[in-house]
């Protein structure tokens, strides 16, 4: 197919394109246009849809009572989803606290520390934890760490008894912390990952600067590189956060599955994402059930979708920060 | 101005013994992280390694499940193929969509419909998989889409769901990388867009595109939520997508809920299987990232 | 002539014309002070370096490398206490590396290595024992294009190195203050000392980086090519501003600009493919030099 000239009627020669010759570039416009389109019309619909068949445990509830309310009781046909929106915030931020200092020290030591020959393998190997199932985190902490662990978060409780939310009788075997300590695990390497990428577009005049000064290796960190990388890293940690607020199965596996919101963060829970997993096939024939459950769901999304956006504007934002011109004049 | 000698010096002003140990504390600490960060994999590879590796054996991957009691228990082929299948499908859905829309920013995205995608897709990689298993459950499977309820192809769905915003991001950014003077040169011979596209713009970001589909790849494999809901679980082996199919994270789950040591033995063995698979794709996708880095694109 | 290894013709130091006379204490601690605030755990001092208590760097034998690629081949010089000594030569000549061996910033590169001794009038700034953030305190950087930090303001900017050696919040106020003045910069920053450092001109913000590097009173500053990314009256506050502060630092400025290094420069040292060619006094270096190469450069025949 020739971009070719044509013959007009006059005799002189055209150099328009045939539209034939400008279909396949008009069709890939509009093919790919509409099917990007077509994406925002889908997140569009599942919204209204999630929104649909939940409509019957909204009814009956109402939309706050439901998402606020403290007592969600199968048995009684009772849904209020307090326990499980609060289960879901106790583990990310019990995730959030364990797993964010050590991905971020773990990136620093990528970036500064660690000598280059073993820099590639022990990146790979971080990057590796991302490798592992869900279900087989889920199935070793249980298997695993939680008999290994229940002395300590035992003793943990006696000593620090006074500190809120720790002291319980007994600790249980599943509960908010091991699912917080799993979470924390597999957010590891987003956040190291992202951590890692922003601290090592800190300018080099940057670093230079601090250390020509008299710095340590420590205080160069602390004055260049962690309050220019800090936007990106609270980024990467919102979505570290998306995810942990999102994962079903390792936590359904170690958290108790008790929709009781406990006083303690030894004690069982639930979680939001956990409940929908745990009783779908029994809500199979109860409508009522099937439409709490699918209403659980639909504050996840609205939760992950809130999370992740700010997380976005944040890491948007730090990526345009590194390229800020200094203004010039004398 | 008096002249007198000049006192030549002995030693520099001393530094402060705090800002030494903290320096040094912090670097010990740094190095503790990373141990601790490496800790959970190495004891976790040991474990299931210790556990399933006795399950391992030809008939672990030549057998179906057989779902018995007493006697044979099977190995788990369907699981894997099950797998296979479903991640596959959702693949070829996947990558080609999510390319699309990559190369509908990239090339054609500059006004406000394009900023509003990149922006929910991004924000679409936070949904959880469990949400997207629920959408197609409501969507496809109560509606029995394709004359069935729980299917092959709607496990696939539900993970396409879940890769597609993984390689639309990872292709734009590969995509964007290719320099815009390669693009003007071909169109600058008379090229039409389309052509420069396919013929240019594409090649040059092949082995970034692949790479982000392969960590795509890895990710879904190791999903279990949306299958329950979509895909379920089933014994035989099934090349039959409109069917429902069996999967080794949903095998594994269901195994080791048993109280049957050579089930729980045979869990162990696919959760083996399952991250010796992810690993390879994971490790694959490094490679070529690394070696095209290394060749200077990006 | 050839200077490699032989004394340069320099003033002599104990000449009383040179204005360049000393007091007698080298040790910071027991500097004698009339009003002189405590002294902070790091054990400087405030302020102004009472007149003539300078110092000098010589470099015995200096080579540095990448890798294995040499950029410095053994160099010897000495930068005069109070002095400031330009060092010219084209491109890629080796003058950016040899004074990075000075405060061993050139050991931060990966793979770099150097050769030689670099001594701080008797000490050998490489020494083992050596503490590399006590070197860097001493010898002051000042480089190519301006590195204000961009999250903090301008008294943070400049009060930044006073806080790594501790100074007590006491301290810090008229501290910075002097090193601002000491940097022809205060009258335009006073009011404004809370704003972001980022904020300010090119030419102002190297007069805050080197405001930065003099408040923890170093003994020597290197510049390197500092008004390179400047326009012509930025440049020329800078090179007045070198004209005071020889009086309390030896200075070592890179240059590829002769003209600049013919205006500050007491004296000068034209390297080139990694060798010192030629060290003399800047008038010398000018209009009679030594060396054939050093004649060619700076008539401008290459570079």
């Amino acid at each position: 197919m020739e971009a070719g000239t044509q013959a007009a009627p006059g005799g002189g020669r055209s150099l328009d394109r045939s539209p034939l010759a400008r279909l396949p570039d008009r069709v890939v416009r509009i093919g790919l246009t509409a099917i990007s389109a077509a994406i925002l019309l889908l997140l569009a619909y599942f919204f209204v849809k999630l929104a649909l068949e939940a409509r019957p445990v909204f009814e009956k509830f109402g939309v706050l009572n439901f998402v606020f309310e403290n007592n969600w009781d199968v048995s009684k046909g009772i849904y209020g989803a307090l326990p499980l929106l609060v289960g879901t915030l106790i583990t990310s931020a019990l995730a959030l606290t364990i797993g964010v200092p050590v991905a971020v020290a773990v990136a620093l030591f990528l970036t500064e520390l660690c000598p280059r020959r073993a820099r590639g393998s022990l990146t790979v190997l971080v990057d590796m934890l991302a490798a592992v199932p869900s279900v087989v985190y889920g199935l070793w902490a249980f298997y695993f760490l939680i008999p290994k662990l229940k002395p300590v978060e035992q003793w943990f409780a006696d000593t620090f008894h006074f500190v809120p939310f720790v002291a319980t009788e007994n600790v249980a075997g599943p509960n908010y912390f091991i699912a917080g300590l799993i979470l924390a695990i597999m957010i590891l390497p987003i956040v190291s990952a992202i951590s890692r990428e922003v601290l090592s577009t800190v300018p080099a005049d940057q670093k230079e600067a601090s250390l020509a000064l008299g710095a340590t290796r420590w205080e160069m960190i602390r004055t260049s590189m962690l309050p220019y990388a800090r936007r990106g890293i609270v980024g990467g940690s919102m979505l570290g956060l998306g995810r942990a607020i999102g994962e079903t199965i390792a936590v359904t596996i170690v958290i108790g599955d008790n929709p009781i919101l406990g006083h303690s963060i030894f004690d069982q829970g639930y979680t939001l994402a956990a409940v929908i997993a745990n009783e779908f096939s029994e809500a199979a024939s109860d409508p009522l059930h099937k439409a709490a459950l699918i209403g659980a769901g639909l504050v996840l999304f609205v939760l992950t979708l809130l999370v992740n956006s700010i997380a976005r504007l944040l890491v948007i934002r730090s990526e345009r920060q590194g390229s800020k011109p200094i203004a010039v004049g004398h | 101005m008096e002249s007198a000698p000049l006192a030549p010096r002995s030693a520099l002003p001393p530094v402060s013994p705090r800002r030494r140990r903290t320096d040094r504390a912090v670097r010990a600490l740094l190095w503790l992280a990373t141990g601790l960060a490496l800790v959970p994999l190495v004891l976790i590879i040991f474990y299931i390694l210790k556990k399933g590796i006795g399950a391992l054996s030809v008939e672990f991957f030549t057998t179906d499940p057989t779902g018995n009691f007493l006697g044979a228990k099977g190995g788990v082929k369907s699981a894997i193929l099950g797998t296979i299948e479903i991640v596959g499908f959702a693949t070829l859905v996947a990558v080609p969509l999510g390319v699309g829309v990559a190369l509908y920013l990239t090339e054609y995205g500059a006004g406000r419909l394009a900023q509003a995608v990149r922006f929910f897709v991004d924000v679409m990689t936070g949904v959880p998989s469990i949400v997207f298993g629920l959408f197609v459950y409501l969507t496809l499977v109560l509606a029995g889409t394709g004359g069935s309820s729980f299917a092959g192809w709607k496990g696939s769905a539900a993970l396409a769901l879940l890769m597609l915003p993984v390689v639309t991001r990872s292709a734009e950014v590969v995509l964007k990388l290719v320099p815009d003077s390669l693009r003007e040169a071909a169109l600058a011979l008379g090229a039409p867009r389309w052509k420069v596209i396919v013929r240019v713009v594409l090649p040059s970001a092949a082995s970034g595109i692949v790479t982000g589909a392969l960590l795509a790849v890895a990710r879904a494999a190791g999903e279990t939520a949306p299958l329950l809901f979509t895909a379920t679980i089933v014994k035989a082996t099934t090349l039959d997508l409109n069917q429902p199919m069996n999967s080794l994270p949903a095998q594994i789950f269901q195994d080791l809920k048993q109280p049957d040591d050579e089930l729980v033995q045979r869990a162990w063995g696919a959760a083996i299987t399952l991250v010796a698979m992810i690993l390879i794709v994971t490790l694959i996708a490094k490679s070529i990232q690394r070696r095209s880095r290394a060749m200077g694109v990006r | 002539m050839h200077p490699n290894g032989e004394a340069p013709p320099m003033t002599d130091l104990n000449d009383p014309d040179t204005g360049a006379g000393t007091t007698g204490s080298a040790a910071d601690a027991a500097r004698p002070a009339a009003s002189r605030p405590e002294p902070s755990p790091d054990g400087a001092s405030v302020g102004a370096r009472p007149a003539g208590e300078l110092h000098s760097i010589r470099l015995e034998q200096l080579s540095a490398f990448y890798g294995d690629h040499q950029a410095v081949k053994g160099v010897s010089m000495t930068f005069e206490a109070g002095e400031v000594t330009a060092i010219i030569g084209p491109s890629g000549c080796g003058k950016s590396t040899m004074v990075r061996c000075i405060n061993r910033m050139h050991e931060e590169i990966p793979g770099a290595r150097f050769e030689g001794r670099v001594l701080l009038d008797e000490v050998d700034l490489h020494a083992p024992e050596v503490d590399v953030v006590a070197v860097r305190r001493v010898v002051g950087m000042v480089f190519q294009k301006p590195n204000p930090f961009p999250t903090m303001s301008v008294y943070d900017n400049v009060a930044a190195g006073l806080r790594f050696i501790g100074a007590g919040r006491g301290e810090l106020d008229d501290r910075v203050r002097e090193a601002l003045v000491g940097a022809s910069l205060w009258d335009e920053v006073k009011e404004r000392l809370g704003k972001p450092g980022a904020g300010l001109s090119g030419g102002q913000q190297q007069r805050l980086c080197i405001a930065r590097a003099l408040a923890v009173d170093p003994e020597v500053l290197l510049m390197d090519e500092p008004c390179s990314a400047l326009d012509p009256v930025a440049t020329l506050r800078i090179e007045e501003l070198i004209a005071e502060l020889k009086q309390r630092v030896t200075i070592a400025i890179v240059t590829h600009n002769m003209q600049q290094a013919a205006r500050v420069a007491d004296t000068t040292a034209f390297m080139l493919s990694g060798e010192l060619i030629e060290v003399a006094a800047t008038d010398k270096i000018f209009t009679n030099p030594g060396d054939e190469r050093t004649e060619q450069y700076v008539s401008g025949k290459f570079g």
